[in-house]
């Protein structure tokens, strides 16, 4: 959101009130803000709590994601391969769950014979981890261009996952799994729950850890890092690690909600992802953002397809929308940046 | 014994030979003035001390042991601190932070660390203090003129009690008052018994603050005399070239 007050540290100071960098700074809750109050006047049914609800548990799975993809970007670095490893992740995660039989297909087969649900979760936890670990590797080793390692991942991981599942879905979990997906504690979803909870984290680190003053330094001045001691190489890998470990926690959800995965899980997912981190006022040229406006990102997405939806506006003019949207918070981030340089 | 002493330190870049073999001792409150065109391999020579590069022959000993710096952290942890010539700053971290990176200070909490802003806020506005600059502590070094961004570099040097001080071009781009803080700490350090190595294109600062001078010409040294067995015309004359060598 702010990006002055999502700098590191910055300064609260008087200075003459201007009136157009406050604006700019918190463009994206002032955005949210209004959307939320024209949809409240237009749909009645848009405030109610089951809608409200309905859209914060929407938006914690790809929420989930843009919290690691924050780490990533805000090193200057991207992933293009989180709804492929979404995918590949889910599968093995739910071929875990379902005790790893040959009728893992059936709907229902063998919930008894499945494996505990916390073998299923790290197993996913622990694909989406090594995804990312594969993908840091080339990007600071074999200094392949972020861009272009997670577009290949983005692949590799989408072939793998079909290959895997041999292109059905792996559906029918036991209770136990489904309640991560399904249920509630004290009316809010799990995955709600954990959505908040997970960005909590994610923002004491990356605000009050070592760590995370790394992660900006690299974003900002890599060679300025490593002179001063900063473990540039290893930073940049462990926030591909972490996205990956998202996409884990991830399609654990997903798939408890559905009681399903599948190889095209997650098509896509990259783009909602990106969006609601560089909506939150994270820059791509790195060093720049937080969690925080990441959250109100994807806020501001669920709360505009839900909206939409609800006013029966059509689906391809949704696309159109969000897209104008993240071409608009670009457009601004390059502006802020010419005027940070200047 | 000096603290420093190089021999045959070479380092080339693909093709170019920055460095061609240079010896070169430096003692304990010794202040040495660097000088030399641009280009000449002055900044090459400091980084190879401070780590931040490696010589591709030659040998360094510290205090009479030889070393071999992989990181610049491994020659910052042996006594050896180097304000580079672009300052090696994140310009969206405030001062403090710029100060503290890669040497930040925390606090416990179980078995968690935690950054401690305000110990570090506290000791950086210290610092700026003792160096006489305006630079506050919270600012981001974004925002700040050069002078200012020049005090958090030095200030760097300051967190640890370093053997060796290492200034690549410190007073190029500040005004003349802040000048004379800087050269007021190079004296400073030295009546502590640290060394300096000072690379400066200002002829006065090296005059007055060098107790030796060192010229390089194209990768070689060329000159290396006491201060008062030279002038500023010899000096001139060795690093273009007009005196071959001294
Ligand atoms: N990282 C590098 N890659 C290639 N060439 C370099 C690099 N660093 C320095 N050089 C070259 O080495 C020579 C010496 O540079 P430098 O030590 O920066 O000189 P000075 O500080 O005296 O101006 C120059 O020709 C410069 O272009
Ligand atoms: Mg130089």
């Amino acid at each position: 959101m702010s990006r002055q007050d999502e700098t590191i540290g910055s300064a609260a100071r008087a200075e003459p009130f201007d009136a157009v960098g406050f604006a700019a700074r918190h463009s994206a809750v002032i955005f949210l803000v209004a959307l939320v109050v024209v949809f409240a006047l237009l749909e009645p049914r848009f405030l109610s709590a089951f809608n409200l609800m309905n859209v914060l548990r929407q938006v914690s799975i790809s929420g989930l994601i843009a919290i690691g993809m924050t780490f990533v970007i805000l090193t200057a670095g991207i992933d293009l391969s989180v709804g492929a490893l979404v995918a590949l992740s889910g599968l093995v995660g739910a071929y875990v769950a379902k005790g790893g039989l040959e009728d893992r297909f059936a709907v229902g087969a063998s919930v008894d014979a499945g494996n505990p649900v916390i073998l299923a979760f790290l197993a996913a936890a622990a694909v989406g981890m090594a995804g990312g670990a594969l993908q840091g590797w080339a990007v600071t080793r074999l200094r392949v261009p972020p861009f272009v390692v997670t577009l290949g991942g983005l692949t590799a991981f989408r072939g793998a996952a079909l290959l895997f599942s041999g292109g059905g879905p792996i559906s029918g979990f036991s209770p136990a799994y489904t309640w991560w997906g399904q249920g509630r504690i004290a009316t809010v979803p799990i995955p709600v729950v954990i959505f908040a909870v997970t960005a909590l984290i994610a923002h004491i680190v990356l605000r009050h850890t070592r760590f995370g003053l790394h992660v900006y330094a690299v974003g900002a001045n890599p060679r300025a890092a490593e002179e001063n001691g900063v473990p540039v190489r290893r930073v940049t890998w462990l926030v591909y690690v972490i996205v990956g470990f998202a996409c884990g926690l991830a399609t654990f959800l997903l798939s408890a909600r559905l009681n399903s995965a599948e190889a095209v899980a997650g098509l896509g997912l990259e783009l909602d992802v990106i969006a609601a981190v560089v909506i939150g006022g994270t820059s791509l040229f790195g060093g720049v953002g937080g969690v925080f406006g990441t959250v109100v990102g994807a806020l501001l997405i669920g709360v505009l397809r839900n909206g939409l939806v609800l006013m029966n506006v059509s689906s391809f003019i949704q696309q159109i929308v969000i897209g104008l949207i993240l071409v608009a918070a670009v457009a601004f981030d390059q502006y802020a940046a010419a005027r940070r340089r200047s | 014994m000096p603290v420093l002493e190089l021999r045959g330190i070479a380092r080339h870049f693909g093709a170019i030979q920055a460095l061609g073999g240079v010896d070169l001792t430096l003692d304990r409150g010794e202040v040495l003035g660097l000088m030399g065109d641009n280009g000449a391999g002055k900044s090459t020579l400091v980084k190879i001390i401070a780590g931040s590069l490696q010589p591709s022959t030659g040998t360094m000993r510290l205090d009479g042991q030889e070393v071999r710096f992989a990181r610049p952290g491994e020659a910052r942890a042996a006594g050896i601190e180097l304000v580079h010539q672009d300052l090696a700053l994140c310009d969206n971290l405030p001062a403090a932070l710029n100060v503290f990176l890669g040497r930040e200070i925390v606090r416990r909490i179980g078995p968690f660390r935690f950054l401690d802003r305000g110990a570090m806020f506290a000791r950086a506005e210290e610092l700026f203090a003792e160096l006489k600059s305006e630079t506050r502590p919270r600012d981001l070094v974004r925002s700040m003129s050069g002078g200012q961004r020049q005090a958090v570099a030095i200030a760097r040097t300051r967190l640890a009690d370093p053997k060796i001080v290492l200034l690549d071009e410190p007073t190029a781009a500040i005004s003349v008052r802040q000048v004379e803080e800087v050269l007021g700490l190079i004296r400073q350090l030295r009546s502590t018994g640290h060394a300096v190595i000072l690379i400066s294109h200002r002829m006065p600062d090296v005059f007055s603050v060098a107790d030796r001078v060192a010229v390089l010409r194209r990768g070689q040294k060329v000159a290396d005399k006491p201060i008062a067995q030279t002038s500023a015309e010899e000096v001139t004359g060795l690093i273009t070239g007009a005196i071959e060598i001294a």
